[in-house]
């Protein structure tokens, strides 16, 4: 990775007192990571430019954690740990370098010139790879507010494959007229905060380090929250399930995790005006109630808000529920708070891994099978397989599957047509799509089926989402 | 009981329950050292000290029990020997057992210590460590006198009493093997259905299986074939007399062994002058041993008598039964188990005509010995779960069948006449409609494939037939199941997943990391002469199932269409799915022209294969993680170049040797860009797609993973030649690893190959599979060419010191794990290709996912 810094002020060559690097000399620095050079390709009076140029060493390239199979990137992509940018790009690494190769000037010392330290000059920053998520509109946002001019240029992913389009790569310059040490803090900070990808875990002490560094502009930035919340991205990410290690060089690039976090939320997004997860899971307790249910299960849980709510029902013994995300059934684990909940509450719940659409002999017995929001999640030739696991096997009285009404999804603001709620799933039905799985499912496992629509009655489109329960 | 001076001998079924019954110190532990093996027995005394610390605290004894018969349970549902210990002398303590024995249909034997009391009680105060109160003898010799005579009642098979000291310290014990327990004998069988009386259609039936017919009613193989009967000889059919005749003749020579049916059963019974509802044809039975000489119907009477549940045959591969058995009850006896044999697994329901309602037990099966079987007509026998039905109604108007084994050829004859006429609305009503032509299509339900989750979720081993036991982690199925239930296609269309391939051993040679010299010593060192090096194809691995016609598949693998093509991790391959139909009727058709469906006599193919361009599949990949890569670098090259280049000319001493070498990275970024560039190109439809099968894993009938490379490659030739345009070859060369000019021309062909863009190669032993256990030799080392190594240790991963850090890379656990896999991938395929289950295949596909999970260097 590579920053330059060109100084037009008279006489240029200054910037090497500021800088405390003389122009003459090519100095090397260990970073622990790599080794950090400095050094001049001009130096005259009229201009001087210092180039501060990072060599990665190569096992610190796709450092994450330890070993080689922990260096699965965010879209989990195994060989992340060897194939990666980071020696190229201006990151977080180079905001490390910064700090330790020019410490001095970015605390505004100087030895020689410390009135120079203090005073406003011309001065461009040149980055010729920075990764922004955000594009140059972002770059724009960050830097404008504080004086400086920004250009930013794309960089195409590759002249070979013209149709791949443009990389998030940007070739950045940016000009200011101001004092070194405040352009270099705002750079410290705002480098890390435009690649949004921080190399390491972030501690307590980088609090205390984006206050130093912001000191003087980032209180009175219109985009501080942004500022802080990317610089700080200290929510630790859970454990990487083995499941990454799955995913492989052949084109299977999806992190499941990753998919369902973002696809819940879209989901959320677009139903939100109507919190019809709400009214869904007070359907379902309503409908498990009335059928007099003492023991339920719950296949695919997720993070556990119906147990939750089946829970604060007396009547309700036990409740089981079942994922087949071992990482689902952590979060509900937390979310329930089973390791602290009293033994005779903690007696009635039980948390187990299972899937849709394989037998499951711990469901035999049960009063009531809950499945809010699943069939949808399955590819449509796995559907018998999934009745007949729920609707067969158990033989419970009472079943209730609940799933979106596609033709509701006219009525969502913003959503595109033919789009899905949720990136995740494989399909969505018409009413009368469901009504025809249903009907076909209850005659051959022997159920009355009763439909039930959940949220509000569109009178053309019916309800945002179908309910059938199935009792016999 | 014997005589007093006699020895006593105690004679056992290998599979029992033996429950000592006797006072304390009446020389129980003593008898069960002397006679059992220490497992074998399960003593209460022990499990009160296991779980209180002394086998004194009656505090335990509930704790105590409640371990034992934890124990006892166990073990005889793994059909082990099992010896109670302990007094036993309490009605209810022997309900229990009993009721144990009966649920794992295992006979309970009960042995009585009759020890006079004064020798207990002089023995007990003898003893320095218990302290058992005279009263409690007392009162449990009475216990033992009212116990005396009962046993038989309670449900105890065989009661020996072993009476005064002498008997109990002279007893010997005798294991006998279970009457059912045929393993010894390895056949080969055929085994013949229902015959109710077709004398005419069974002669017919031995001469077609090549049976010498003799005189005076027997018959022989000249190959010394032996024949099985399944029961129901006898009613409804004109010819029982000599029906019985010859098969009691085979029997009694050795040429055969019959298992009863529920009309020998019931037959019986008329003969013992029983009251029986004379139905479903006895009454042409009884007329016919009516004119029968009396001596001959004594005979028959003690033949029925003497037949034996069923029968367990070859090492116990092999099952037969007159209505079937499921697998806890093969090589068991109880009630349960005759019961099973002779009416099948009846629900007690009936339905609305009156015939039992019949639960199918074929279609949970999941053992590993085929299970042969009849009692209910079918129009076709069908495999189901590796079990057949092969009463095809004879004398109904069907026909007469066998089953060749170990062949699994059917061979029928039909009936000369509808010799009775089924009862409308039963099984066998349709059979003389449909005839024999009419095909039995297994139905396309779902509900009877779902596999239970507990054969797949927890830690698991499963035997394989190339290494044993092979462990799956509860970790790794946990993961597995996440995959399968959600990304992958449907366990049907899923019989397999590829094992992964260690890479040969390190190269030192400088400048590589992999070469094929390091492969070809490998391999000699391990033994093998001759291997064969193939191209490496840089696409995306693909496992194809594809069916001659979507009927085909739906017949063998209960799901429609023209079949699959998955992914290494079980996904669909193609994401579009008119685009993957398209792609397996034109491979479906380069089989046929290749004439494969015919060579190989089947009508489905599984194939290993590789789909290119890498671009096709792995776009995402390409735009997100490889071309950034380029993209970044080359941005960064260009101005740090020419910025050190500034720097130098200024004369500052040092700036050459970085220029030099920021100039090195700039020219590996280059060749990274190149390298994954040869294997992109624009695809439209299946128009630049293309598909390199290089190995054929499974037909009907064979598993062509165990055929050689030499087969494997000339087939993979022969679908080129069959649409070049859509198949891609696979090159390759011979090399024998024991003479340096043929490696040295192998290693040529590599460099050349990898020097116009190749991947590189994998290095094969000709024959393919070499070695069993733990000699077994690695299936394949792959030896990746140096411009490809980039697109996985990084661009500049052979900068000198990279690649002397990447040099100590580890290979054991990849290896370990390469052949792991290879052994439940073959195994499935060896279970999908017997017939077994749906879940015993599926369970070998789900152990290589969880194998994959293993924190394994994915660069390797």
């Amino acid at each position: 990775m590579l920053l330059s810094i060109s100084t037009t002020h008279r006489p240029a060559t200054d910037l090497g007192h500021l800088l405390h690097k003389h122009p003459d000399r090519l100095s090397a620095f260990d970073l622990g990571f790599g080794t950090a050079h400095v050094a001049y390709p001009e130096a005259s009076g009229e201009r001087c430019t210092a180039v501060l140029l990072v060599e990665l060493a190569p096992e610190a390239a796709g450092r994450r954690g330890a070993g080689p199979t922990s260096g699965v990137g965010r879209t989990g992509f195994a060989l992340a740990g060897s194939v990666n940018d980071r020696a190229y790009t201006a990151s977080s690494l180079l905001a490390v370098a910064i700090g330790r190769v020019l410490g001095s000037a970015l605390r505004g010392a100087s030895n020689d010139r410390p009135e120079l330290a203090a005073t406003p000059i011309p001065l461009e920053i040149d980055l010729p790879v920075v990764s922004v998520r955000g594009g140059p509109a972002l770059a724009a946002r960050l830097f404008e507010p504080l004086g400086v001019e920004v250009r930013a240029e794309a960089i195409p992913l590759d002249p070979a494959f013209p149709d791949w389009g443009d990389s998030r790569f940007f070739h950045l310059q940016l000009r200011a007229t101001t004092t070194l040490r405040q352009l270099l803090a705002q750079l410290y900070v705002l480098l890390p905060v435009l690649d949004d990808d921080k190399h390491y875990w972030v501690e307590r002490s980088e609090i205390d380090k984006l206050l130093r560094r912001g000191e003087g502009w980032l209180a009175t930035h219109p985009d501080r929250e942004l500022i802080t919340r990317r610089y700080l991205r200290h929510q630790p990410r859970l454990t990487r399930e083995a499941l990454d290690r799955l995913v492989v060089a052949d084109g299977d690039l999806v992190d499941a995790d990753a998919a369902d976090e973002a696809g819940a939320a879209e989901e959320a997004a677009i139903e939100r005006p109507l919190s019809l997860n709400e009214q869904r899971l007070a359907a379902v307790v309503a409908a498990v109630e009335e059928a007099g249910a003492r023991t339920v299960a719950d296949v695919g849980c997720g993070e556990g808000r119906l147990i939750q709510r089946l829970l604060r029902l007396p009547a309700v013994e036990r409740v089981t529920g079942i994922d087949v995300s071992m990482r689902a059934l952590r979060c509900a684990s937390e979310r329930l708070h089973l390791d602290t909940m009293a033994p005779r509450q903690r007696a009635r719940v039980e948390l187990a891994q299972g899937s849709s659409v394989y037998r499951d002999d711990r469901l035999r017995g049960v009063d009531a099978i809950t499945a809010i929001e699943v069939i949808e999640h399955l590819d449509p030739h796995r559907i018998d397989t999934f009745t007949s696991c729920l609707l067969g096997h158990p033989g419970a009285r009472t079943v209730i599957v609940t799933t979106p009404n596609v033709e509701y999804n006219a009525r969502f603001a913003g959503m595109a047509p033919g789009a899905l709620r949720h990136r995740d799933h494989r399909f969505e039905w018409t009413r009368a799509e469901f009504a025809a799985w249903a009907a076909s499912a209850a005659s051959e496992h022997g159920y009355r089926v009763a439909h039930r629509g959940i949220g509000p009655d569109d009178p053309e489109l019916g309800p945002p989402t179908q309910m059938a329960v199935f009792a016999r | 009981m014997s005589a007093p001076d006699a020895a006593p001998v105690v004679t056992i079924p290998e599979v029992s329950l033996v429950v000592l019954v006797g006072v304390t110190s009446s020389g129980k532990s003593t008898f069960a050292r002397a006679h059992f093996a220490p497992t074998e027995v399960v003593s209460s005394d022990e499990c009160r000290a296991l779980v209180a610390d002394d086998e004194n605290d009656q505090t335990a004894t509930p704790a105590a029990f409640d371990l034992l018969h934890t124990i006892v349970r166990h073990r005889l549902a793994l059909g082990r020997l099992t010896v109670v210990d302990a007094t036993n002398l309490r009605k209810e303590d022997r309900r229990h057992l009993v009721d144990l024995a009966r649920e794992h249909h295992v006979l309970p034997v009960a042995v009585v210590f009759d020890v006079p009391r004064w020798l207990c009680e002089q023995r007990n105060e003898a003893r320095p460590d218990r302290t058992v109160p005279a009263q409690a003898i007392r009162s449990q010799h009475s216990l033992l006198r009212q116990s005396a005579g009962r046993l038989e009642r309670e449900g105890f098979r065989r009661v020996v009493a072993l009476r005064g000291d002498r008997e109990v310290s002279g007893a010997t014990v005798v294991r006998e093997r279970l009457w059912t327990d045929q393993r010894h004998r390895p056949g080969p069988f055929d085994v013949i259905g229902d015959v109710h009386g077709c004398s005419e259609e069974l002669d017919a039936l031995l001469a077609a299986l090549g049976y010498e017919l003799e005189e005076g009613g027997g018959a022989r193989h000249p190959d010394g074939r032996t024949a099985v009967f399944l029961g129901d000889l006898v009613d409804r059919g004109p010819g029982v007399v000599p029906v019985l005749r010859r098969v009691m003749a085979m029997v009694t020579a050795g040429s055969a062994l019959c298992v009863p049916g529920n009309h020998e059963a019931k037959l019986l019974r008329a003969l013992r002058g029983r009251n029986v509802k004379i139905s479903h044809g006895l009454q042409q039975s009884l007329d016919q041993l009516a004119a029968a000489d009396g001596a001959f119907v004594a005979q028959v009477v003690a033949f029925i008598d003497g037949l034996v549940s069923h029968a367990v045959l070859d090492g116990g591969s092999l099952v037969v039964a007159h209505a079937g058995l499921p697998e806890a009850m093969h090589n068991r006896a109880s009630g349960a188990v005759r019961s099973f044999c002779l009416y099948g697994d009846t629900t007690g329901e009936t339905d609305e005509l009156g015939f039992p309602v019949r639960y199918p037990w074929a279609e949970d099966y999941a053992g590993r010995a085929v299970v042969v079987y009849g009692h209910t007509p079918v129009p076709e026998p069908v495999w189901v779960n590796n079990t057949i039905c092969i009463d095809t109604g004879c004398v109904f108007g069907g026909r007469l069948t066998a089953l060749r084994y170990p062949e699994r050829a059917l061979v029928s004859v039909p009936a000369v006449a509808t010799h009775y006429a089924p009862t409308p609305g039963s099984p066998a009503s349709d059979l003389a409609a449909s005839g024999p032509a009419a095909e039995a299509t297994p139905p396309d339900d779902a509900g009877r494939h779902a596999i239970d989750l507990a054969r797949v979720l927890g830690r698991h081993q499963l035997t394989t037939s190339l290494m044993g036991p092979v462990t799956i982690r509860d970790d790794q199925a946990a993961a597995a199941l996440e995959v399968m239930s959600r990304f992958a296609v449907d366990p049907r269309w899923l019989p397999y997943l590829p094992p992964t391939m260690a890479p040969a051993p390190t190269s030192t040679r400088e400048g590589y990391l992999e070469h094929p010299a390091e492969a070809f010593t490998a391999y000699a060192q391990a033994g093998v002469g001759t291997v064969v090096a193939e191209e490496k194809h840089m696409g995306s691995r693909a496992v194809v199932l594809v069916g001659r016609d979507a009927d085909a598949l739906r017949r063998r693998f209960g799901l429609g269409g023209p079949g699959t093509t998955v992914t290494r991790t079980g996904r669909p391959f193609f994401v579009d799915e008119a685009l993957g139909l398209a792609f397996l009727d034109a491979f479906a058709a380069a089989v046929g022209a290749a004439g494969l469906w015919d060579e190989l006599r089947t009508d489905w193919l599984l194939v290993d294969a590789e789909i290119v361009p890498w671009s096709f599949k792995a776009l995402d990949l390409l735009r997100h993680e490889y071309a950034p890569v380029a993209s970044a670098g080359r941005a960064f090259s260009a101005v740090a170049t020419e910025a050190l280049a500034r720097v130098a000319a200024r004369g500052v001493a040092g700036a050459d040797d970085l220029a030099a070498r920021v100039e090195g990275r700039r020219d590996r970024i280059e060749r990274f860009a190149a390298a994954y560039a040869t294997h992109c190109w624009p695809t439209d439809g299946l128009r630049g797609v293309q598909v390199a099968p290089f190995q054929l894993l499974a037909a009907e009938g064979e598993v062509l993973a165990y055929r050689s490379h030499t087969w494997h490659l000339d087939a993979a030739d022969r679908l080129v030649a069959a649409d070049p345009g859509l198949v891609r070859p696979t090159r390759r060369v011979v090399v024998d690893t024991g003479d340096a000019p043929s490696c040295e021309a192998g290693t040529a062909w590599w460099l050349e190959l990898v020097a116009a863009g190749g991947e590189g190669a994998v290095v094969k032993p000709l024959d393919g599979i070499v070695g069993k256990g733990r000699s077994l030799v690695q299936p394949g080392l792959k030896v990746r060419g140096p411009e490809y190594l980039r697109l996985i240790y990084g661009p500049t991963y052979d900068d000198p010191a990279q690649l002397a850090a990447l040099r100590r890379r580890s290979l054991g656990h990849k290896r370990s794990l390469a052949l792991r896999e290879l052994a439940l991938g073959l195994e499935g395929l060896d279970r999908l290709v017997r017939g077994a289950s749906l879940t015993l295949v599926h369970q070998c596909a789900f152990a290589v996912l969880a194998l994959e999970t293993e924190p394994v260097d994915p660069r390797l």
